[in-house]
């Protein structure tokens, strides 16, 4: 599936000020809604997102067609990862180790920038370095 | 130095001012990285190490006559759509050159052994097939034709 890019630009400058924020109020409920949107576009589509839903509303009939389109898969699996962060983010506002909160809260927040302000996709770059690590060397086989 | 307990000891206020500061240091370290990115992104390099040499066996194709523009790619990689683009035009346009792409998660001791860390990561091999010219990320066309000039001698 395909989609807009610019529509993930603005997602993740929506993300990156959700968490910001989250940072600067020190806010778990927002942490709590950041985390269910990254759950609603990882698990149910990108579409789903209401940062995708206002992108379709109110920006996109403001720019027109897009140029070029993305795949979808690379950009939703950053979804589930800024959903696992959220969680121990969650976790750690939970259990009171504020540490653990900020750290995982700023470590989205990254992710989520570097991609709204440089179009820089930290998933996609961690892919092949997880799958040299992952699979053995043929010459380890037996 | 962080204890069990966290920050609990702290008040509100101090816990938010943290918060602040960790984003703020956040905001500069992204944006440092990110303008570095931007710099270094797909630019054509001389390999920093020994000559390393490709034959036609690693790569499951012939090597061109004059030159070969090599394309490690993967599934889900944006910017490979764009460096598929660019060295296909790029061969088109220049005799001897052929352009061959290799998917990385299906080549992994090559990946392993040329240090490839992402996709995509482009190669210019001379004709005998020393990698003369490295890029991690996609290449601009104008730098590609570049680094055939590197590639092919002046007389060939």
């Amino acid at each position: 599936m395909s989609v807009d890019p610019r529509g993930l630009r603005f997602a993740a400058a929506l993300t990156a000020t959700m968490l910001a924020l989250v940072l600067v109020t020190g806010s778990g409920l927002l942490l709590l809604a950041q985390t269910a949107v990254f759950a609603v576009a990882a698990l149910i589509g990108l579409h789903a997102s209401p940062y995708a839903v206002l992108y379709r509303r109110a920006v996109r009939p403001r720019v027109g067609p897009p140029a070029e389109l993305e795949d979808a898969r690379p950009p939703r699996f950053a979804q589930a990862v800024g959903f696992a962060f959220g969680l121990i983010g969650l976790f750690g506002f939970a259990a009171g180790l504020d540490a653990l909160a900020i750290g995982a809260t700023a470590a989205a927040f990254v992710a989520a920038f570097l991609n709204a302000a440089f179009g820089f996709c930290l998933g996609c770059e961690l892919y092949l370095l997880g799958r040299r690590i992952v699979s053995t060397p043929s010459h380890a086989r037996i | 130095m962080i204890t069990g307990k966290g920050l609990r000891g702290r008040s509100v206020g101090e816990v938010m001012e943290i918060g602040v500061g960790v984003l703020v240091v956040a905001v500069l370290a992204a944006t440092a990285f990110g303008l570095w990115r931007r710099r270094v992104d797909g630019r054509l390099k001389q390999p920093s190490s020994a000559v390393e040499r490709l034959t036609a066996v690693d790569l499951r194709a012939p090597l061109g006559e004059r030159a070969t523009l090599v394309h490690f790619s993967s599934a889900f990689c944006q910017p490979c759509v764009a460096a598929r683009r660019v060295l296909g035009e790029v061969a088109a346009m220049v005799p001897g050159t052929s352009h061959v792409e290799v998917d990385a998660e299906s080549n992994l001791d090559l990946v392993r052994h040329l240090a490839v860390m992402r996709t995509p990561t482009v190669l210019v091999l001379d004709r005998d097939g020393v990698i003369v010219r490295r890029a991690s990320g996609a290449p601009r066309k104008a730098d590609v034709i570049a680094a055939l000039g590197a590639a092919i001698p002046a007389e060939a």
